[in-house]
């Protein structure tokens, strides 16, 4: 009897005390990049005995945020959310439900110093006065990917990345000539063809320093720049010199099965691709027009960053912070870097990856690196920040999807797609403020 | 219509087959796909007959998994399924029938009032009405759970309607015996309107198991724990990254082979009893 | 709405018999169905933090939104055309099934498969036979000299959803209208025969009158099907593109809570279908209770 009472007396003071503390991780990445993430959680938690991460899939990214949403209204929220970065305007909005980054890492006392982060990146997610909101996860840029087995087919020269829209549009009416189905495709068309073409031009999207400066931005695509990128667009749909292939990553299958030469697509999925594509795979910067004054300016990033939620208990709130210094190591860092493509967030891991030598030994694994820091941001160039703007790329990609099918011009695409953006800017911030 | 010339029977025969053929090709074609290596779905031509890796794919799905396709074995899944579409199909067909019940046997106040609350959620589907049932679900504490993953979706009156139609085709004449015989409703209920609805019973039965086998938007939101899984939820997610050129769409067509095994065995095996019972139900 | 001409008595035991039902609709229908007719009235950010009442302001957006009636037109072509087909082509199966004497269960055991199939899982079935890339039937179209882009033509990704959703839908009418054919008497249709009636006169004299409830009532269940559960397969597939051209309602109800986040106007428009909802319900009673007396 007393034996017992003393086993039970043990198993309850032990029990509590092995027990980690759980810290629920909801995220967006399914395939190859779901198992990497899982990776990293699985190699934190061995590296500790304290907490626990567990991550969970909660499909796409709109499904994830909005499903944390959800929660979150119930009081069943996790600890961190994978949020992508289009969502940004709407978790800084409210502030009563998030935990900004800086503020975490302040009240638990972890060392965390915003300026060994590169500023590319962070600046996408900090507020006016330079304080980091969220921990940017996964951050990638869009690139230019082709295929030199059809270019060396076509005639083109294969180690000769186009450079410019001209380039393009040479090189895939000779991919044409050769017989491909299509020139060149893209992936996520609102990010690659009106976003990054306008930062890459030093072009603004929209007025208070493309929304980073406050909510009552307007948005300003119905411009020259893009007028005349999208007319060539629809023209170049016409005889397949370009193939639109869908929104998000939907055209991806058309340069994997050797349908189009060229496409552009996020420097994230340079590990799926070179896994995926039976053939040799060339790598480059985003294409500019030639006669612009400026450009290539650098691109902006994408992508998706984790925010913290309020109203979990205070042990898991150690718990977030530790992983989060965790996920900062330069080792973290750079084997996530390198095993997916996604950028480097810190400093630290990039320069360790450059004097590793992998730069060198893996032809296009510098280039979004590169391509994000080839000047200075200025204030075109900075990074975006609109409420509603999942909704919005809906809309632009309706409005590009009107143009590409002759539905309308490119000039009235593009003014229907500002009304009815600046409509969902007012709408927000008449919710919001 | 028996007779009619040779000619016009063969006719009859061919466009049977030509129907049938279109009906099942994207079936056919789907385990085609699971056969083969996912690599041939890439570029190049598209087979038409099974390939070698018949075993090594369903052994994969059901036993291995795929982790870097984000693939659990499929067997877990699969059990949760089974045990989702049954609870729905079983606690629909349980709580309507004595609903509808008491709806065509009793006068009793605020039975009409009653009746149209229960008829109005015939038809709007959950996921219009999503975020405020979520709300209230995850209020009652009912996340991850499997009640949390089926009583939100027993809630609907198509079971309650159609066993009210059986019941009003009862001859009154039975109740009438019933009641002389000094049986009481919930004798009546069991020796004789039970048997009586055998088969619509059947009938539903297969009709709901396939409604709450193929749920997907439901169990996505109200499940975050892995165990919870549906494997119609576990395709979504591998269709997801086959269709942006992972080379997956040779376990994304298993695992669709296997997911749809189960409800067709069912529908197979009742059919007879389903067909009957629809006749019934209808009439 | 009547009740047995021959009832039993008391109050306690139908109400405890239908409290489970009760309990779960209330709980799980009209509670969130209230909450969502109060939201539709306010307007209020994604985490439910500030909450503000704006009166009709949801729903005089939405009938001022071009793209709302849009997609309410989308819906109409929709649903007529998954109706139309998948009625027309599950009837032609079932009455030339009822004609064969060999092989009539092999043809109906292979016919109701599609049946069994989950939306979501059909649409990913067609989506990938048409795949714009690598899809088979892609292939033979090109062979056809059909450009088959769904990402791009507004009209064939109508195509491809009207195709997921009726196809599954077929099976569903085969398997009613065969059971319907088969509860004909015999005796009318020899009785046809000894008068000389051809097949079609005698189809459209004897047999296509005694299906009428059978169509009726498949009717309604189809349009419903085709209004409320399609929702998977436009997820699954376009997406609700290109532009909007396969936006259905009870698509844009969802992506514009889920996605957009704009519970007051996502919740006007499930108040919306809620409505629509009710009057076809009453139709559906009304007729059907019609036919209870006949």
């Amino acid at each position: 009897m007393k034996t017992m009472a003393a086993a039970l007396a043990l198993g309850l003071a032990s029990g509590p005390a092995l027990a980690a503390t759980e810290v629920q991780w909801w995220h967006a990445m399914s395939g190859d990049l779901g198992q990497k993430l899982e990776k990293i959680a699985a190699d934190f938690n061995a590296s500790q005995s304290d907490y626990k991460i567990v991550p969970v899939f909660k499909g796409t990214y709109p499904e994830a945020m909005t499903g944390a949403i959800a929660a979150f209204r119930a009081k069943q929220q996790p600890a961190i959310v994978q949020v992508f970065e289009v969502g940004t305007a709407t978790m800084m909005a409210a502030k009563g439900a998030v935990y900004p980054v800086y503020e975490l890492m302040r009240d638990e006392k972890v060392e965390f110093d915003p300026k060994a982060y590169l500023p590319t990146i962070t600046g996408y997610y900090s507020d006016t006065k330079g304080n980091m909101l969220s921990f940017p996860f996964n951050s990638s840029t869009p690139i230019l990917y082709y295929n030199k087995d059809m270019f060396r087919k076509a005639g083109l020269d294969p180690d000769k990345a186009p450079k410019t829209w001209e380039d393009v549009a040479e090189d895939a009416k000779k991919l044409r000539a050769s017989g491909a189905a299509c020139g060149f495709t893209t992936n996520w068309p609102s990010w690659v063809q009106v976003e990054n073409l306008s930062t890459l031009h030093n072009v603004p999207i929209g007025t208070e320093e493309n929304g980073l400066g406050g909510m009552s931005a307007k948005m300003t695509i119905a411009n020259a720049l893009v007028e005349r990128h999208w007319a060539n667009l629809a023209e170049w749909q016409k005889d397949k010199t370009f193939d639109y292939g869908g929104r998000t990553d939907k055209a991806n299958p058309k340069f994997l099965s050797g349908e189009c030469g060229i496409q552009m697509q996020s420097s994230g999925s340079r590990g799926g691709i070179i896994a995926n594509a039976k053939f040799d795979v060339g790598f480059g910067m985003l294409p500019v027009y030639a006669d612009v004054k400026g450009a290539p300016q650098n691109s902006i990033i994408g992508g998706a960053t984790l925010w913290v939620l309020k109203g979990r208990p205070a042990a898991e709130y150690k718990g977030v912070a530790q992983f989060f210094n965790y996920l900062s190591k330069p080792d973290v860092q750079s084997w996530w870097h390198q095993n997916t493509g996604y950028l480097p967030i810190t400093k630290a891991a990039y320069e360790q990856t450059k004097a590793s030598g992998y730069y060198d030994k893996n032809a296009g694994s510098s280039v979004a690196v590169e391509e994000i820091n080839l000047n200075p941001p200025t204030e075109n160039s900075k990074g975006l920040r609109f409420g509603n703007f999942a909704q919005i790329r809906d809309v632009i990609e309706e409005e590009m999807e009107n143009v590409l099918t002759a539905k309308k011009t490119a000039k009235q695409g593009l003014e229907d797609a500002q009304r009815r953006a600046n409509e969902m800017l007012r709408q927000f911030e008449k919710t919001n403020s | 219509m028996v007779g009619g010339r040779l000619g016009s029977r063969l006719l009859v025969h061919a466009i049977l087959i030509v129907g049938i053929a279109v009906m099942l090709t994207p079936i056919w074609l789907a385990f085609v796909v699971s056969t083969r290596p996912g690599s041939d779905f890439m570029t190049g031509d598209f087979p038409l007959w099974p390939g070698p890796d018949f075993v090594k794919n369903y052994r994969t799905a059901l036993i291995d998994g795929q982790p870097g396709a984000g693939l659990q074995p499929v067997g877990h899944m699969l059990w949760n399924s089974l045990v989702m579409a049954l609870v729905i199909a079983a606690g629909k067909i349980a709580i309507s029938f004595i609903s509808a019940f008491a709806i065509a046997w009793f006068r009793f106040p605020f039975r009409v009032a009653a009746f149209w609350i229960i008829f109005i959620t015939l038809m709007l589907p959950v996921e219009v009405r999503i975020l405020p049932t979520f709300a209230v679900t995850a209020s009652l504490g009912l996340l991850n759970s499997y009640a949390g993953l089926t009583i939100p979706i027993i809630a609907s009156a198509t079971a309650t309607f159609l066993f009210r139609q059986v019941f009003m085709t009862i001859p009154d004449e039975l109740t009438e015996a019933a009641r002389i015989d000094g049986a009481g409703p919930l004798r009546f209920l069991v020796d004789m309107v039970v048997p009586l609805s055998r088969t619509n019973v059947a009938a539903l039965f297969i009709i709901l198991f396939i409604y709450g086998w193929n749920q997907y938007l439901w169990p996505l939101l109200v499940t975050t724990e892995p165990g919870y899984e549906t494997v119609v939820m576990g395709i979504q997610r591998l269709a997801q990254s086959a269709s942006e050129g992972s080379p997956y769409w040779h376990l994304v067509m298993t695992t669709a082979i296997l997911a749809m095994l189960p409800p067709i065995a069912i529908v197979l095996s009742m059919r007879k009893l389903f067909v009957r019972g629809l006749v019934e139900t209808e009439k | 709405m009547q009740a047995k001409r021959v009832t039993f008595g008391g109050t306690a035991l139908p109400l405890a018999l239908l409290a489970p039902q009760l309990a779960v609709t209330v709980v799980f229908f009209v509670w969130p169905a209230v909450q969502a007719v109060i939201t539709s009235f306010q307007r209020e950010d994604a985490f439910g933090l500030k909450t503000e009442f704006v009166g009709l302001e949801n729903f005089r957006d939405l009938w001022a939104d071009p793209l709302y009636l849009e997609s309410f037109g989308t819906t109409m072509i929709f649903s007529a055309a998954v109706a139309v087909s998948a009625l027309v082509v599950g009837l032609l199966l079932a009455v030339l099934v009822d004609r064969v004497s060999r092989g009539a269960e092999i043809y109906s055991a292979l016919l109701i498969w599609p049946y069994a199939v989950a939306p979501a899982l059909a649409a990913i079935l067609w989506a990938f036979l048409l795949n714009p890339s690598i899809g088979p039937l892609t292939r033979l179209l090109r062979v056809l000299g059909i450009a088959w882009n769904y990402n791009v033509d507004g009209t064939q990704a109508l195509i491809l959803i009207v195709f997921a959703s009726a196809w599954k839908q077929v099976s569903y009418n085969f398997l009613f209208f065969l059971a319907g054919l088969q509860s004909i008497p015999r005796s009318l249709l020899e009785a046809a025969s000894i008068d000389a009636a051809g097949p079609w006169r005698q189809f459209r004299t004897i047999v296509f009158p005694l299906l009428a409830p059978t169509t009726f009532f498949l009717i309604v269940v189809n349009v419903v099907y085709a209004f409320f559960d399609t929702f998977g397969v436009v997820h699954a597939t376009t997406g609700g593109g290109p532009g909007q051209s396969t936006t259905l309602l009870v698509y844009k109800v969802w992506k514009d809570g889920f996605i957009g986040l704009n519970l007051g106007s996502s919740s006007a428009q499930s108040v919306v279908l809620l409505v629509i909802v009710i009057a076809l319900t009453a139709v559906q009673f009304r007729f059907l209770e019609r036919r209870i007396n006949y």
